[in-house]
């Protein structure tokens, strides 16, 4: 078999493994794939933990969703008549199409976990800040991106699930105040899920969408080694570098595989779901919005849309304005900020277990603030007050971090930052998990 | 604009005149300008809404006003509408799309309402609502009436906080 390695390396090097740091140097500046990477990395940053390899993963996933895609376009067609047979084939008839299709289904779905564990790795090690702020506005731009190309994927296979998540998906949208309509409309192409609608996601899903996501992942791993490459605390003394051949590249590959090994086990262990042929005249009950969305459709439940898109947008925006928001550098690198930011971090994740579940129990079952105050306009009792009172919470519980445990500001964004994180996760789970028959609270198990 | 290079206009007075260069360079970003709104609106009337042939957004004709008795709620799957009619022999052409977050509702004769089983929305006869999430009473289609025939339009729905009697449409 050596002469079967020798031939790969040549590929890989355009000449014999190089043997040498110089050379190996040499080889990484020389190869296209390689050249992303520095030539030496600091021993540190080498570390699994510095990363958990997150980055890497949903690298992976996209370049995966393309080839999959790609081969799935061969056998799609984008017809309200010939979708659904053209799933249905793939799923029974088509040699391999099964397995094809989960890979794409659970890639897809993989990759909105693994860019939003991606977010809270960077945020937890604080490199957002300074020359890297361009760089954490990118990725939640990719963030984004990841939930469009889910979003467009979703409609595709045009069955029960696909119909009535878009509609009630696009029907949240219809409540942006004076454009939304608009927005509504032009999305799906016409007043309603049609031909239309599917085209157009289709168009975005497969041309557009893919053209926007090789672009922006380019420019972010450019500007990840611009920016000094993964944050690691300062170093003391000189810190000892290791060639990228083959101490980083043998680390990446070995990711590459489990991720593989475990992604191929699943999509074989799983099946994909698909439903009936969409019919546009009998929404299934309770009609759910994709998962990754559940948070939100769950927050609907307890307040006014206009005040629940709100909410999301201010946590969008907090997001986006962090590296503004929090310009303290001094303890970059360092996970969590210190040991005042880890228990900020721990308390926030403990109140947002408690409280979350608490709040959608009493709402659901006890309070219903609109009858309570019954001559205001419900726009005022079930849409301002609840955010006011949301906005409200989430200033005390950063004004009990800074004096309960004497918080720096950034550390007491650590609790902030883990409350809304963890609340969110709860939401989520409540959305997929507690829901039934017209969306009343159920037990699942 | 062109910083380092000669001013050719020393000799015209202040503020009359504009260099040949400087108007050249407006002139072409202007022009770029109004190219670029060009395309842009040619993309977006390209892409707008559209309504494929066949599809739902005509006008139908439902019928003579006798074969509703009073009190009665008909569906007209292809219309995406309900035609209501109040015990007092008025018409209602109304949608069928909730106005929580646009699933179809549907009727219940029993209990007398329609219900939403996305969210489980109930609205009455008449599309006022009787249980939320839903903000506000279920759309209108209006409705002709051309010798004794009704004739509803599915093209625009008309939008409604609730219910009011000058809704209905007499025959
Ligand atoms: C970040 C990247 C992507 C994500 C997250 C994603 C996600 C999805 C999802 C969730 C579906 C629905 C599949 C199902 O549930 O059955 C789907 C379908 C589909 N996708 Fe993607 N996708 C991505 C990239 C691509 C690319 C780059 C292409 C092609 C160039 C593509 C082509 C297709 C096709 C043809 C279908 C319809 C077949 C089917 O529904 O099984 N996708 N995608
Ligand atoms: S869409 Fe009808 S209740 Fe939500």
């Amino acid at each position: 078999m050596t002469w079967l390695n020798e031939m790969i390396d040549r590929l890989r090097y355009r000449s014999v493994p190089p043997s040498e740091d110089r050379h190996r140097m040499r080889a990484v500046a020389n190869n296209i794939v390689l050249h992303l990477h520095p030539t030496r990395v600091p021993a540190s940053a080498l570390r699994f933990s510095r990363t958990w390899g997150l980055g890497g993963i949903s690298a992976l996933l996209s370049v995966l969703l393309i080839i999959t895609g790609v081969l799935l376009m061969f056998r799609y067609d984008a017809s309200i008549e010939r979708a659904y047979p053209a799933v249905l084939a793939i799923e029974t008839v088509i040699p391999f199409g099964s397995l094809l299709r989960g890979i794409h289904h659970w890639a897809g779905n993989l990759l909105m976990i693994t860019v939003v564990l991606h977010m809270v790795r960077v945020f937890a090690a604080g490199g957002f800040r300074g020359e890297r702020r361009m760089n954490w506005v990118v990725g939640l731009g990719m963030l984004v991106l990841v939930l469009i190309f889910n979003f467009t994927g979703y409609l595709l296979p045009w069955d029960q699930l696909a119909f009535w998540a878009i509609t009630v998906g696009t029907g949240l949208l219809t409540y942006v105040p004076l454009a939304g309509q608009a927005i509504s409309d032009f999305l799906l192409g016409g007043p309603e899920v049609a031909q239309s609608a599917l085209r157009n996601f289709y168009a975005l899903h497969v041309a557009l969408l893919p053209v926007v996501l090789i672009f922006g992942l380019s420019y972010h791993f450019w500007r990840v080694r611009k920016d000094g490459g993964v944050t690691i605390p300062p170093q003391t003394e000189q810190a000892p570098k290791l060639t990228t051949i083959p101490h980083l590249v043998t680390a990446e590959l070995g990711v590459a595989l489990v991720t593989l090994a475990g992604l191929l086990i699943f999509a074989m262990a799983v099946p994909t779901p698909l439903e009936a042929l969409a019919n546009p005249a009998h929404p299934p009950n309770p009609a759910k919005a994709a998962w990754y969305f559940l948070g939100v459709q769950e927050l609907l439940l307890h307040m006014h849309p206009l005040a629940a898109l709100a909410l999301a947008g201010i946590g969008l925006l907090g997001l986006a304005v962090l590296p503004l928001w929090d310009r303290d550098s001094s303890d970059e690198g360092v996970y969590f900020r210190s040991a005042t930011g880890q228990r900020a971090g721990m308390l926030g994740a403990t109140f947002a277990l408690v409280l979350t579940p608490l709040l959608v129990l009493v709402d659901d079952l006890w309070l219903d603030l609109p009858a309570l105050l019954a001559p205001i306009s419900t726009l005022i009792s079930n849409g301002l007050l609840p955010l006011m009172l949301t906005l409200g919470g989430l200033a005390g519980i950063y004004a009990g971090m800074r004096g309960a445990l004497r918080a720096r500001h950034s550390e007491a964004l650590v609790g902030l930052f883990s409350f809304v994180m963890v609340a969110l996760v709860v939401l989520t789970a409540v959305g997929i998990w507690f829901r039934g028959p017209n969306m009343a609270l159920v037990w699942p198990f | 604009m062109a910083k380092n290079t000669p001013q050719p206009n020393q000799d015209a007075p202040a503020g009359t005149t504009v260099s040949r260069r400087d108007f050249l360079s407006l002139g072409a970003g202007a022009l770029g300008l109004v190219g670029f709104l060009q395309t842009g609106g040619m993309a977006l009337q390209f892409l707008a809404p559209r309504r494929v042939d066949g599809e739902f957004g005509g006008v139908v004709t439902v019928g003579s006003a006798e074969s509703f008795p009073p009190g009665s709620v008909t569906e007209f799957p292809d219309g995406r509408f309900f035609l209501a009619r109040a015990s007092d022999g008025g018409f209602l052409a109304i949608s069928r799309r909730c106005t929580h977050l646009g699933c179809a509702v549907s009727w219940h004769a029993t209990p007398g309402q329609f219900a939403c089983p996305c969210h489980g929305s109930h609205f009455d006869l008449r599309g006022n609502v009787e249980n939320p999430p839903a903000p506000r009473a279920l759309d209108t289609y209006p409705i002709t009436v051309r010798d004794g025939v009704l004739l509803v339009d599915t093209a625009q729905a008309w939008q409604r906080d609730r219910f009011a009697p000058e809704q209905l449409v007499y025959v």
